[in-house]
């Protein structure tokens, strides 16, 4: 796009430069800097014993097999990824679903203003409170449990913290619930650039929604659909709080919905910088790899 | 009008179906407000009970004790209103400041910059946490807002949603027309493209305000004195006080005090959005 | 030069971010509030001591102790007071994600080296990582003796409170003025048409040992009634009475009696006689309740006072239905410790809170009925077991006070180590994936040494 003409420009070019000043100082200060002694201290045996400090004694890329041998890695990879999707799939569709009808003028659904404002509205719940409020629904005791038995689907209470999938799914649902408006918000405000005249063109010339929303909706929403599915697997691929409150930091049962950044935290207590350190560089790494793969796939061959 | 479409569906259908998921959503939207309210209004001893969907009739006793009780509230709700409120406009202002920088100069080694944001996108808070607030003491930073506004400055997935929205939205024409007539560019950037960019950074300010609101992490690692505290650390403390206090409807109606400004806020920011300022940008 | 270059690019920083976040006249953002050159003002120290008295505590229940009993204490706000000339200064820092314990690491190493001003004095702790912060080679609090208190000060405390806070060389560093002994708190209605009796003394033989408690679960069981609420009810009973330490030479080594919690808690669960809920849930209160099937819980005097939610009608405690005896075996809950800590700048004050707050007898036996504690002094203890008039309305007008005396003695601690904390923590975790089928008991005890390394790399 920036490609223009190349003839007074480099009167100004610098000032590319000046507006990049304040985030590249705040970045090296804030970022950099404890970003490059994580790195550091992954090469170290390095953690505090009590109050006794153990190291730094350098061991080179010991933490690393370290973690890729106890074979803990890959399992909590796994469990991030599996409650990722299990989030994510519902939350994009519903997501462009509500897009989809709000932009839809053959619709025209009254009390668009109230759905659009009402959907974000968990997000403005603290984590914590949000899994107060689901253990006490979701208790052996709880309400929804004696509307369960009530209505016969299960003949005494169904324990949902003690079984895999439904800790997973609770967990899921819990992320869905606070994301999805977040989600739709970012896509409406993205198809609010898109002019109206070209869906009332395409309606004139007989497309259905279907055909409009495939056609026209969607490739002009693409970079914004790029940003949401990046941001939304960096955000997945650092899923702590929903399950860190909701087993209570435990990731169980038998650590099903323990994560990655959950797993870190682990070591955080013992303020174990060396492990700590290599886990946050293999992350980097990781999530550096995947959203590049997003980005190249969902990148159209240049124009302009 | 176009009654019906070739794919079968009839216009009537499809609005039904529309407005059973969207109240279903709604529904699943707002029952945790319901729910809260009324835990709020509930007594200690009743929420041992567990759930029941009837509120009680203590509300006003809960917030009283809220309120008159030794935690600072008030002063943690300012504290949170000024970070959050710093928060958000360090974050979107400085955003649109970098996306503009990318996006509008063809300056050497832009897309380097680019991809190195990019890739620095993901960097989880805890992986920094322990370096940031060993730095921060260093500073001599601790009990200050500083370490809590200042760094919002380098978000990069904010900027990466300004680059994003700005390609979409911001025409280059424009920002040559007012070179031509002579514009500065610090005028261009706070006259030109501020304005077009309201409807993204009413988006990210709404979302970096309420993450600030709500964040516990951070604050808690530095902010120790209580009239620094911010309003999840006094929950925090509330829920963490001892036998002869603790009192569980207390914890309720802080959360549901707590969570109010963020819905003020919110619907203030929100008309912005729902409402469709953009439309009188730029088309095409 | 590194330094010169990182103050460089931060003050950039700060212009920058200042400059465009303050905007036109509003005040810069972060604008350290007053406070610290308030007390820059205030009157020269008394003595050769510091004039503010730093006090690290996680909640409330200190400051008000200090604030209701030590004499002389003025009351400025709710974190601070003075006493004398002294400012005494209380920063709460919840337990939350550790962050008490972990503002103690940041502050106590170079606590020495701080401004007068912000030095450390006192701290508290529980008894769970108490060994954390008494050791003697990390050297954070004082041993009593340095500041003068002798063992004759102490001789009316309970020894498990001095076993948890000794050092390895047998020297004490803290002191609590809580003596948190408990028994098995049971529901006398449930007791009466189980076991057909309903006084301690009577339901003590059905509960007197682990194997007598199990059979008597199982008779709870044919009428439909649940032993404890939770499996975690009873692990600190367990946990409390074991032989040795967690950890021996530096190897995690699971102890008989925690296995034999185990074992009875897996036959109970498989038996329908017990749940496996957290305690503190919703599920683990409603036993509170008239028509709970829960027949006892385990705890100690602040439970039942403040706990069982005796205030609220249809509770067990509001009609008094409950009854308190020993139970199996000897334990104890909770109770906070104080230290003082090293480097502090008022080492006469500081030894005056601690003799207060903790062998006072007078204060202590104020702290006992204005405030429920079951302190941490024989004479006092002993006073109150013979006065009838501390019947507890909750026990049905039992006076626990003898049971608690006599419980406290048979507390045993001397097996702490500076694990307790993270093991016993992650062990309960473990198996209850073994009770709920999730696991089989090796793959159970396999995550506990995942986690127990985990939290301590020394152990690996």
């Amino acid at each position: 796009m920036g490609s223009k003409k190349k003839s007074a420009v480099m009167g100004y070019t610098k000032w590319g430069y000046i507006f990049l000043i304040p985030f590249a100082a705040v970045f090296i200060v804030f970022q950099l800097i404890p970003l490059a002694s994580t790195i550091y201290n992954s090469l170290f045996e390095n953690y505090m014993s009590g109050l006794k400090h153990i190291g730094p004694n350098f061991i080179g890329l010991a933490n690393y097999t370290k973690l890729f041998t106890s074979g803990d890695f890959m399992k909590y990879f796994k469990n991030t990824m599996i409650m990722w999707i299990l989030g994510f799939v519902p939350q994009i569709l519903v997501s462009l679903l509500l897009g989809a009808w709000f932009t839809d003028p053959s619709l025209r659904l009254k009390g668009q203003r109230v759905f659009k404002t009402v959907i974000y509205l968990p997000n403005l719940i603290m984590a914590s409170a949000f899994a107060m409020l689901f253990f006490t629904l979701f208790a052996d005791t709880g309400p929804v449990n004696s509307i369960l038995v009530n209505m016969h689907v299960f003949a005494k209470p169904f324990k949902f913290m003690s079984n895999i999938w439904s800790v997973r799914g609770l967990v899921a649902f819990m992320n869905f619930l606070m994301w999805f408006g977040n989600t739709t918000i970012l896509l409406m405000a993205g198809m609010m650039g898109i002019d109206t005249n070209l869906f009332e063109a395409a309606q004139v010339d007989g497309a259905t929604a279907t055909q409009i929303f495939f056609k026209i909706t969607l490739p002009l929403l693409r970079p914004i659909l790029i940003y949401v599915m990046v941001t939304s697997l960096i955000g997945g691929l650092q899923m702590f709080d929903v399950p860190q409150i909701l087993t209570d930091g435990s990731g169980d049962p038998v650590r099903s919905s323990m994560t990655l950044i959950m797993y870190l935290n682990k070591h955080l207590y013992s303020k174990n910088f060396g492990l700590a350190g290599a886990l946050s560089v293999i992350l980097l790494i990781i999530t550096g790899i995947l959203s590049m793969i997003i980005f190249k796939a969902t990148a159209q061959p240049e124009n302009n | 009008m176009n009654a019906n479409k070739s794919n079968g569906v009839s216009i009537g259908a499809r609005r039904a179906i529309a407005y059973i998921v969207l109240i279903l959503l709604s529904f699943l939207c707002l029952f945790w407000f319901y729910v809260l309210f009324i835990n709020a209004t509930r007594s200690n001893g009743e929420l041992g009970r567990g759930f029941t969907a009837i509120p009680s009739t203590h509300l006003i006793e809960n917030m009283r004790n809220v309120f008159h009780g030794t935690l600072p509230m008030i002063k943690g709700m300012r504290n949170s209103l000024v970070i959050s409120s710093f928060t958000a406009l360090c974050c979107t202002y400085f955003s649109v400041m970098t996306a503009f920088a990318i996006q509008a100069y063809p300056f050497r080694g832009r897309q380097a910059v680019f991809s190195f944001i990019l890739a620095i996108m993901m960097i989880p808070t805890q992986v920094t946490a322990l370096g940031f607030v060993q730095l921060v003491n260093k500073m001599g930073l601790e009990n200050n807002f500083i370490p809590l506004i200042v760094p919002a400055i380098a978000s990069p997935v904010t900027f990466f949603y300004m680059k994003q929205y700005m390609e979409a939205n911001l025409p280059m024409s424009l920002l040559e027309a007012a070179r031509i007539d002579g514009a500065g560019e610090f005028f261009i950037f706070n006259r030109i493209v501020l304005p077009l960019m309201k409807p993204a950074i009413a988006v990210q300010a709404i979302f970096s305000f309420v993450s600030s609101w709500n964040n516990y992490f951070t604050p808690a690692l530095i902010l120790h004195k209580e009239h620094v505290k911010t309003l999840p650390i006094l929950i925090a403390q509330l829920r963490a006080a001892d036998w002869l206090k603790f009192d569980m409807g207390q914890v309720y109606a802080a959360i549901a005090f707590s969570i109010f400004p963020v819905i003020v806020v919110y619907l203030l920011l929100s008309k912005y959005i729902v409402g469709g300022v953009a439309a009188g940008a730029v088309k095409g | 030069m590194k330094k010169k270059w990182l103050a460089l690019a931060l003050s950039a920083a700060m212009v920058t971010g200042l400059a465009a976040c303050g905007g036109s006249s509003a005040p810069a953002p972060a604008a350290e509030p007053a406070g610290t050159d308030s007390t820059v003002a205030t009157a020269e120290p008394a003595g050769d001591e510091g004039s503010v008295l730093n006090v690290q505590v996680w909640n409330e229940e200190f400051i008000n102790r200090v604030a209701d009993h030590y004499p002389g204490y003025e009351k400025i706000d709710a974190t601070t007071g003075k006493i004398g000339d002294v400012t005494v200064k209380f920063t709460i820092t919840a337990t939350k994600d550790n962050a008490y314990q972990n503002n103690l690491d940041a502050l106590l190493p170079g606590n020495a080296d701080a401004a007068a001003d912000d030095k450390v004095d006192l701290f508290l702790v529980e008894a769970d990582y108490a060994l954390k912060y008494v050791d003697a080679d990390v050297d954070v609090a004082m041993p009593l003796s340095e500041l003068g208190i002798t063992d004759a000060d102490l001789d009316q405390q309970y020894q498990y409170t001095k076993d948890v806070v000794t050092d390895a060389n047998g020297e004490l560093r803290g002191a609590s003025w809580q003596a948190c002994s408990a028994g098995l708190i049971y529901n006398r209605k449930l007791a009466q048409e189980v076991l057909g009796v309903s006084e301690p003394e009577e339901v003590q033989e059905f509960v007197k040992d682990w194997d007598t408690f199990n059979e008597t679960a199982a008779k709870m069981k044919e009428k439909g009634y649940n032993i404890t609420s939770t499996v975690n009810d009873t692990y600190r009973v367990y946990s409390n009475n074991v032989s040795a330490p967690w950890v021996v030479d530096g190897k995690v080594a699971i102890d008989p009696n925690i296995e034999k919690w185990v074992e009875d808690s897996k036959a109970l669960v498989d038996a329908g006689e017990t749940t496996t809920n957290d305690l503190w849930s919703d599920d683990w209160s409603k036993g509170f309740f008239e028509e709970s099937p829960v027949f006892c819980y385990f705890g100690p005097a602040w439970l039942i006072n403040f706990s069982m939610h005796a205030d609220e009608d249809g509770s067990v405690g509001k009609a008094g239905g409950w009854g308190l005896t020993t139970g199996p075996q000897g334990y104890y809950w909770g109770g906070t410790w104080i230290c003082a800590a090293r480097g502090t700048d008022n080492p006469t004050l500081v030894k005056d809170i601690i003799l207060t707050m903790t062998t006072d007898e007078a204060v202590l036996e104020d702290i006992a009925v204005k405030d429920s504690d079951c302190v941490n002094n024989k004479e006092v203890l002993a006073k109150l077991a013979g006065d009838e008039s501390f019947g507890n309305d909750i026990l049905g007008g039992q006076n626990p006070y003898a049971m608690l005396a006599e419980g406290a003695e048979l507390v045993d601690m001397s097996n702490i180590s500076i694990y307790d904390q993270g093991c016993n923590e992650e062990f309960q975790r473990a198996m209850r994936n073994y009770f709920e089928g999730n696991a089989t008991y090796d793959e159970a005890l396999a995550q506990f040494n995942t986690a127990v390394v985990e939290k301590y790399p020394e152990l690996g």
